[in-house]
């Protein structure tokens, strides 16, 4: 990348103030439900109590009486969507038409002039269900004979024979696999299975959609990807992308659960039949019954290791579901199961299952919290039966710069090696286990990702500098661009105001996900401003009447490119802005492309616990993360995320679940039974930062936000396992459970 | 839905008692309320008791404490000698809900919501605490373990309603405790509970003894524990006979929060935990 590589920075690296911060403390900042309308009407869903059911007949005829009713919507509303396969479930998965596929599947909606009124009108629409056999578990709907889910999905290369519910097989890896299980001394093979969790944002899905008569509509949403729910809405619409914008409200919490639409395209279909403004934000309940969780997961792995702790060979079948939908998931559990380690011999295959649950959508590294969870459970058994140290072992079969990964990658420079020397140098380490406490060690992996991005950057007439990006802020991304804006052009933070732009201001962005913001739009961010500050050279030049090409960039300022350019003072950013109306209008710089390079991560994770042997329940008593962020440009985000996804995972790994009756509907859709964890219940998470640059990046940034949720399912079970001196194979190791285990009935 | 405001017991039971609908009583709220947003029910008519005379005080009566059925949980830990009196079902009372909801929050609302999961309820019964109750026909006093009949069910006629809660007069070298098992730290709800009152004589031996068990019954479970405690110093034999008895007591059942098996063996677990507490604080 031809791109300057400062390797001291001014502003990057640094913990200035969020720029949100002060808005978000004092009540100020406007969420999805934060806006209103004139004339605006409230919605509401109605949504299946069926796990499986065929619709045959919706109506409405009672709820249009209601005074107060303005439109009614339902499946027939919404014009089928042909050759999309993808985004034709995305529809279904909005609004069903001729089944509904899990409790919780919308089946109709209403806009009224109060929510009480939509609220009674919901509940007077009358839908005939025919009842059909359901299934959601992961196995049982694998087995044959198992109740069929939806018929016709299955792909081409799923072997004949399987069970209809079976759509999607993939498989990853290299090396003779017996060879490698040969050369072992010990070879185990154990099945694991996990529960299906959600993001547990605190924010529920909210919106205000206003489509007029001439076709066109303006959408305001808690996203994570406006620009995708601009594509989603117009292709569920049957609209044109252009007739509608998108704007992205401050959003309360996202992890991957808000890159999907569910009540988007439900409002503006209201509001198309109604001709108002139409809010429709879902109840908790609603959240955790209608919108995406994670995969429930059932996984079986052998692995296979000499007496002194080298891996010879691995292999996992990952049966993944991700509801009554195909997703790709099981492919990036297949591809992440054994990336930490360097293996001659590795076999991953993925299984897509369908089952009567909601539609999974990304969770922070989606797929790869469970593969893993597997693999390290696996090794850290390997390494009690062989009596070796876990972290020795780790770092003896480390993937470095150059190994050929489980998925095919050849590495580039990278931290892993690093974060376990790390962790094996740390107090935690090295201290003593605490008495009645026992230790737990694993790594984690995330691919991450640059992808579609587009940046403009302009300078303002009095020496500011307005970014414009179009990625919803959900870790800290504004102030970290704003960082790499001020580096680039030498002005200091506090004159940099990043903000994210709708729709209709910037070429497409890619959802927030995939670590990919401050990696990809701090890239574009950097280019623009190297145009802009290109621009701004040339100016001074032509002040100068030298040669641009004898004018560089120091300290925020142009400067004459040595003696022989000419003797001229530094002329400041602000300087050269302030007569940008005599130098050729208005300066700016634009960055539109497909970020490459992003730079895989890892990371590496302590835990001391004690467990409660009379009542299985685990209390965490310290904890502790190793990661490589490349570069952190706001280390105080940076440590965040790496406390915040620690903690989801520890969350997966003691208590969350989504817990079905036999009639397949979900019992715990509320915080109260949906136990994520409190603060109370965390000490304070360690966090140790490495920076092993990304050669992808000119600063040597690599994303951090989802790799931290992918170690501590395994780091609890190998210390809970070793406290309780029984190994734990299922997720999550909720108390009844371990008590289970512990008292061995 | 309509609200009102009465200023006295005897037009609030009159209120209650005439209304035709769904009348419900108001202290805190804070179960009323999340029912309502839920959408689990929708009252007619809402009484807020919050008004009448005494109802925010703890006031001192013959040597107990008589406590105002709107005077928030958060009051309690702040009534000294209650604490000291009253230790065990103080505790109970502040393990419920959030600070928020701490200050709003009423043990006669926890008892009048029949949850066999209340967490005030259980140390209540075991502290022979006695509701008093205002109806149409006058006032009567009831030992609360005779208000719960069932899972949100009270023993409660058309128009009565709980205006205080008396907890008696303790002697020396008497103490209580409460323990719930919660699988998290906070914001949760019993999956089982235990709560202990005992009463030492001078030498340290279980003189009296009190065990009310939470969540392991339709209602919340007194267990006769006196031929396991009294007479004790609360040796490991007798705790063992109290976590025997507290185990063999319980009828739960399995659901999203535990299982049968958990929640028997966790109820004697937390039986003798809290006995264990309770004594040390009688002992002091």
């Amino acid at each position: 990348m031809a791109l300057d590589q400062p390797r001291k920075f001014k502003y990057v690296g640094t913990r200035p103030a969020r720029p949100d911060g002060i808005d978000k403390v004092t009540g100020r900042a406007q969420y999805g439900n934060d806006i209103t309308a004139p004339g605006m009407l409230w919605a509401k869903v109605l949504r299946s109590p069926h796990a499986h059911a065929r619709i045959l007949s919706i109506d409405t005829s009672a709820a249009e009486a209601l005074p107060g009713v303005r439109a009614i919507v339902t499946g027939a509303d919404f014009p089928p969507i042909e050759g999309d396969a993808g985004m034709r479930d995305v529809q279904l998965n909005c609004m069903a038409t001729t089944h509904v596929w899990y409790e919780g599947h919308a089946v109709a909606a209403v806009a009224a002039t109060s929510q009480a009124i939509a609220n009674k009108a919901a509940r007077l629409i009358k839908v005939e269900y025919e009842i059909l056999p359901h299934v959601t578990d992961v196995d049982a709907a694998m087995a044959p004979g198992a109740p069929v889910v939806r018929e016709g999905q299955t792909m081409e290369n799923v072997p004949a024979g399987m069970s209809a519910n079976v759509t999607y097989h993939s498989e990853f890896g290299h090396g003779d696999l017996a060879a490698g299980f040969a050369r072992a001394d010990k070879i185990i093979e154990r099945n694991f299975r996990t529960a299906a969790t959600h993001q547990g944002y605190i924010e529920p899905q909210a919106c205000l959609a206003s489509m007029t008569a001439d076709g066109r509509g303006e959408l305001w949403t808690c996203t994570q990807g406006h620009f995708y729910f601009r594509t989603a809405c117009a292709a569920i619409l049957g609209i044109e992308a252009s007739a509608l914008r998108v704007t992205a409200s401050e959003i309360g919490g996202g992890f991957g659960g808000k890159t999907q639409v569910w009540a988007e395209p439900v409002a503006l279909a209201l509001s198309k039949k109604a001709g108002k403004p139409v809010k429709l934000t879902m109840t908790r309940d609603e959240v955790f019954r209608g919108t995406g969780p994670t995969v429930t997961t059932s996984i079986t792995c052998k692995i296979g290791m000499t007496k002194d702790g080298r891996i010879t060979a691995g292999e996992a079948t990952l049966r993944y579901s991700g509801g009554a939908f195909h997703t790709g998931t099981c492919d990036m559990g297949a591809m992440a199961a054994f990336a930490s380690y360097d293996l001659d011999a590795v076999r991953t295959y993925g299984w897509n299952v369908l089952t009567n649950r909601p539609k999974e959508i990304s969770y922070r590294a989606p797929g790869a919290p469970q593969a893993i969870y597997a693999v390290e459970s696996t090794i850290d058994e390997l390494c009690q039966l062989l009596n070796l140290d876990p972290l020795d072992v780790r770092i003896k079969n480390a993937a470095k710069a150059g190994t050929k990964s489980s998925y095919g990658v050849v590495f580039e420079e990278m931290g892993l090696l690093a974060a376990l020397k790390a962790a094996k140098a740390h107090p935690h380490w090295n201290s003593p286990v605490p008495e009645g406490a026992s230790r737990g060690v694993a790594c984690g992996f995330w691919f991450n990702f640059g992808g579609n991005t587009c940046v403009s950057l302009n300078i303002g007439t009095d020496g500011t500098v307005a970014v414009s990006e179009g990625n919803p802020d959900i870790g800290g991304s504004r102030a970290s661009i704003s960082l790499m804006a001020a580096e680039e052009l030498g002005v200091p933070y506090e004159k940099v105001r990043t903000v994210i732009a709708d729709t209709g201001t910037l070429g497409y962005n890619d959802n927030t996900d995939g670590s990919r913001v401050t990696f990809a739009v701090g890239l574009a961010t950097i280019r623009a401003a190297q145009e802009a500050k290109k621009d701004m050279m040339r100016r001074a030049a032509a002040i100068w009447g030298i040669d641009a090409e004898a004018v560089e960039w120091v300290d925020g300022a142009a400067v004459p490119a040595g003696p022989n350019a000419g003797k001229f003072p530094p002329m400041t950013l602000a300087e050269i802005a302030a007569q940008s109306f005599q130098t050729g209008g208005p300066i700016a710089g634009h960055c539109d492309f497909q970020a490459d390079g992003a730079g895989v991560s890892f990371g590496v994770h302590i835990a001391d616990v004690a467990v409660d042997q009379e009542t299985g329940k685990t209390k965490v008593l310290r904890y502790t993360v190793f990661q490589d962020a490349g570069k952190a440009v706001h280390p105080d985000y940076v440590e965040g995320q790496m406390q915040g996804g620690a903690v989801q995972g520890i969350g997966m790994a003691l208590n969350e679940e989504y817990i079905y009756s036999d009639k397949g509907v979900i019992l715990n859709p509320g915080f109260l039974d949906y136990r994520i964890p409190v603060a109370s219940d965390m000490p304070m998470i360690e966090t140790v930062i490495l920076e092993i640059p990304n050669p992808g990046h000119p600063y040597g940034v690599r994303g951090v936000g989802e790799t931290p949720i992918v170690p501590p399912l395994a780091t609890l079970t190998n210390a809970i396992s070793r406290g309780i001196g029984k190994r734990l194979y299922e997720l999550p190791m909720s108390p009844p459970r371990v008590l289970k285990a512990i008292k061995g009935h | 839905m309509r609200y009102a405001r009465p200023e006295t017991p005897a037009e609030a039971s009159r209120l209650l008692a005439a209304e035709p609908g769904l009348a419900r009583v108001m202290a805190g709220g804070t179960d009323l309320l999340v029912q309502l947003k839920s959408g689990l029910v929708e009252p007619d008519l809402i009484v807020d008791i919050k008004h009448l005379p005494g109802a925010a005080m703890i006031t001192r009566e013959a040597g107990g404490f008589r406590i105002g059925a709107a005077v928030p949980n958060q009051a309690l830990g702040e009534d000294r000698d209650l604490v000291a009196a009253w230790p065990g079902v103080v505790e109970a009372a502040s393990l419920i809900g959030s600070t928020q909801v701490q200050g709003r929050a009423t043990i006669a609302g926890n008892l009048c919501n029949a949850s066999p999961a209340g967490d005030s309820v259980p140390a209540l019964v075991a502290a022979g605490a006695v509701a008093r109750v205002t109806g149409p026909n006058g006032e009567r006093d009831v030992p609360v373990q005779q208000i719960p009949t069932g899972p949100g069910k009270t023993s409660l006629a058309r128009g009565e309603f709980i205006t205080s809660i008396l907890l008696p007069a303790r002697p020396a070298r008497a103490a209580d405790a409460y323990l719930r098992f919660i699988p998290r730290t906070e914001m949760d709800i019993a999956v089982c509970s235990a709560a202990v009152n005992l009463e030492l004589d001078g030498k340290g031996v279980v003189a009296r003894a009190r065990v009310a068990l939470g969540a392991v019954a339709a209602t919340v479970l007194e267990v006769d524990v006196s031929a396991a405690l009294v007479g004790t110093r609360l040796d490991d034999a007798a705790l063992d006979k109290l976590a025997k008895a507290a185990s063999a007591a319980a009828k739960p059942i399995s659901d999203k929060r535990g299982t049968v098996e958990f929640r028997t063996h966790v109820v004697g677990v937390l039986a003798r935990r809290a006995a264990r507490i309770a004594y040390e604080r009688a002992a002091r």
